[in-house]
C-alpha cells in the first residue's frame, strides 16, 4: 500500500481550544498526548522520540510532560519557532522517524494563552526617569513602537494584507471583514472551537478596532489549548492492525522554510516568499497540485492575513485572491474549502498547539470522522502555518488508498 | 556615517550638563538650543533631516542596523547611503491599541523611497481611512519628542502627506 519509509499519522488529538481555568500547560499537553497514543492504539513504550513545543511557559515542556505519561527515556527536543512551533515539533519527529533513528515518534504543542491580550508591542513601559541614551541595533534614545511604524501582530499582518491591496487592488475593510465572517461562519460546526458563534459582516466591522482594517473578531483568538500526534513508517504500519492502517494518515509533504533575504523585509515581515517556498517544495514532494485539495486550513491569523495565502498557496492565480475570496471558492461549499475549522480567529490561536492542531482538523476530514462540518469525499489537504521571525510550516496529508 | 558623531555630540554635552552644579544650571536652556539627539541612529539631523541606510558594496541590500554580514550576498563591504526623503506610501495600518504608553490611534506604514522600503508613522494627517491612502505620496517630516531630564532634545522622524505640485 505504501513504501516503507513514507510517513504516517497514525493518531492524532486536540483538545477544546478556549479558557481552561483548571487545567495548567502541563494538563493540557498531558491530555493531547494521551489522547493522541489512545488514538493511534500505542503506548509512550512504543515512542522513539518526543518533540514538544511552548513558547510562554518556563522551558522544558518536554520532560514535563513526561512526568506525567511516562518517563521511557526517549531523546526529548524541546523546540521553539514562534506560531510554527506545533509544525516544528511535528516536522522534528517525522525527521527522526523519516531518519530511521526510531519507527514512531510523538510531537505535541501547548498553550495557555487565555488573556493574553495584545501580542508584540512588547517592550517596557516607559520610565518616569528620562535621560536619552542611545541603545539597541538602531541607537535609539526612547522606544521605537508607535514612533516608527508598530510591531503589534494585529498591525504587522494589517499591513500584510494593505500591501497586497496596493500591489494588486481590490481590497477594502470590508473584503476583509467578509473573510472573518466565513472563518466565525464555519466555526459554529466546530464544538472544540473557542468561539462557535456566527457574526454577521455588520457586527465584525463594528466592533472594536484593533489596527485597521482588523477589528477585534479579525484577530486570532488567545486561547489555551494543546494538540499531539503520533507518526510512524511504511514499514512500521504494515505490521500493525487493518484498523490502524485504514485510519493512518499519509503525510505525503513535510516542509518547513524560513524567510529567504527581500527587499523589504528588515521594514515588514514578508511572510510571502516562505510561504510560496514552502507550497511549491510541497506540492513537489506531495505529487500533487492547489487544484487536487479538497480543502485547506491556513494560518489567518488575522483576516488581512488569510488573503495573501490564497496566493502564496497557490488556490488561485498571481494577484488573484481577491476574486478567489468573491467567488464563494474558500467557503465550505465552495471549490476550494479554506479553513472549515473556524480558523484562528474563532477557533483560537494558542500557538504552540496551532501547527498540530490544524492538521488534527483535516485529518478528520481525511478519515471521515469529521461530523457536521465532514468536507464529502476529502482525500487530500494541507495545513498551513506561519510563525513571524519567519518560519513556514506546510504539510500535504493523503487518506489512505482503500 | 554622520548620525553616531551626532550622538557622540550630544553624549558629551550630557556629560558635561551631568556634571554641572546647581549654580550654573541657569545656563542650560542657553545651552540646550542646539542639543538635539536623533530618536534613532540612521535619522541626520542635517538641513534637511534624511535617513541613511547601511548599504552592502557588493549587492546593494541596503539595512537600517548594523550587519555583520550581508544577509542577502554574505560580503561583508558596507557604506552608508542617503535615503529618498520623498516616497509612496506601500501599506498602512492605524494602530488602535497598542504597548503603553504609546498614544493611539497613529498610522504606521511602509513607505517605498525611490526603491529602497522604509518604516515609519504617517504624521500630521488625520488618522482615519479617509485622509490616509495606499499609493498616497509621502516626503519625510521631524518632530520633537520633548527634552530629557539633561534638556536634550529627541528628534523622531514620519512622512507626512507630499502637497500635489
Amino acid at each position: 500500500m505504501s513504501a516503507s519509509d513514507d510517513i504516517w499519522i497514525l493518531g492524532i488529538h486536540m483538545t477544546k481550544f478556549g479558557k481552561h481555568f483548571d487545567q495548567d500547560v502541563v494538563d493540557l499537553g498531558a491530555e493531547a498526548i494521551r489522547g493522541a497514543l489512545a488514538d493511534s492504539g500505542t503506548t509512550m513504550a512504543d515512542m522513539g522520540i518526543l518533540a514538544a513545543g511552548n513558547l510562554m511557559g518556563g522551558g522544558g515542556i518536554g520532560q514535563q510532560l513526561q512526568k506525567q505519561v511516562g518517563q521511557t527515556g526517549i531523546p526529548v527536543y524541546n523546540v521553539s519557532n514562534a506560531c510554527a512551533t506545533g509544525a516544528t515539533a511535528l516536522r522534528t519527529a517525522i525527521m527522526a522517524v523519516k531518519a530511521g533513528e526510531c519507527d514512531m515518534g510523538l510531537a505535541v504543542g501547548v498553550e495557555k494563552l487565555a488573556g493574553a491580550g495584545l501580542l508584540g508591542g512588547g517592550g517596557k513601559a516607559r520610565s518616569d526617569e528620562k535621560v536619552y541614551e542611545p541603545s539597541g541595533r538602531f541607537g535609539a534614545v526612547a522606544p521605537t513602537d508607535g514612533r516608527i511604524g508598530t510591531a503589534t501582530m494585529p498591525g504587522v499582518f494589517a499591513q500584510v494584507g494593505m500591501e497586497y491591496g496596493h500591489k494588486y487592488g481590490g481590497t477594502s475593510f470590508e473584503l476583509f471583514a467578509k473573510i472573518s465572517e466565513k472563518n466565525h461562519s464555519h466555526s459554529t460546526l466546530n464544538p472544540l472551537a473557542a468561539y462557535s458563534k456566527a457574526m454577521p459582516l455588520e457586527q465584525i466591522m463594528n466592533d472594536v478596532m484593533i489596527a485597521y482594517p482588523n477589528t477585534r473578531p479579525m484577530c486570532s483568538a488567545n486561547c489555551d489549548g494543546a494538540a499531539a500526534a503520533v507518526v510512524t513508517n511504511g514499514a512500521t504500519l504494515k505490521t500493525l492492525s487493518l484498523e490502524q492502517q485504514r485510519r493512518a494518515i499519509k503525510v505525503s509533504a513535510s516542509v518547513l522554510t524560513s524567510d529567504p533575504w527581500q527587499e523589504a523585509c528588515q521594514i515588514l515581515p514578508d511572510v510571502n516568499t516562505l510561504t510560496k517556498n514552502a507550497a511549491a517544495q510541497a506540492y513537489e514532494q506531495a505529487g500533487v497540485g492547489p487544484e487536487d485539495l479538497d480543502l485547506v486550513e491556513l494560518h489567518d491569523c488575522f483576516a488581512t492575513a488569510e488573503l495573501v495565502h490564497y496566493d502564496n498557496l497557490g488556490l488561485c492565480e498571481e494577484g488573484g485572491a481577491v476574486d478567489f475570496f468573491n467567488s464563494g471558492a474558500p467557503w465550505r461549499d465552495g471549490s476550494k474549502p479554506v479553513n472549515v475549522s473556524g480558523g484562528l480567529q474563532s477557533k483560537g490561536h494558542p500557538i504552540s498547539a496551532t501547527g498540530i492542531a490544524n492538521i488534527w482538523e483535516v485529518c478528520q476530514h481525511l478519515r471521515d470522522e469529521c461530523g457536521d462540518r465532514q468536507i464529502a469525499d476529502a482525500k487530500v489537504a494541507l495545513a498551513h502555518v506561519i510563525g513571524l521571525g519567519s518560519a513556514c510550516g506546510v504539510h500535504i496529508l493523503e487518506r489512505a488508498a482503500a | 556615517m554622520a548620525a553616531p558623531g551626532l550622538y557622540l555630540l550630544a553624549n558629551l554635552r550630557c556629560a558635561k550638563l551631568d556634571g554641572t552644579t546647581e549654580a550654573n544650571r541657569n545656563y542650560e536652556s542657553e545651552q540646550d538650543l542646539s542639543a538635539q539627539v536623533p530618536l534613532v541612529d540612521y535619522l541626520v539631523l542635517d538641513d534637511p533631516p534624511h535617513l541613511v541606510a547601511t548599504e552592502c558594496t557588493s549587492c546593494g541590500a541596503r539595512y537600517f542596523d548594523r550587519r555583520n554580514a550581508c544577509a542577502s550576498c554574505f560580503s561583508e563591504d558596507f557604506t552608508s547611503t542617503k535615503i529618498a526623503n520623498e516616497g509612496v506610501l506601500r501599506s498602512f495600518t492605524i494602530v488602535a491599541h497598542a504597548g503603553p504608553g504609546i498614544e493611539v490611534p497613529f498610522v504606521a506604514g511602509v513607505v517605498d523611497c525611490d526603491g529602497t522600503s522604509v518604516r515609519g508613522n504617517v504624521i500630521n494627517v488625520t488618522p482615519d481611512p479617509d485622509h490616509v491612502s495606499l499609493g498616497m505620496p509621502v516626503k519625510l517630516a521631524t518632530y520633537s519628542l520633548g527634552k530629557d531630564d539633561n534638556g536634550t532634545e529627541a528628534i523622531g522622524f514620519g512622512y507626512e502627506p507630499a502637497t500635489a505640485g
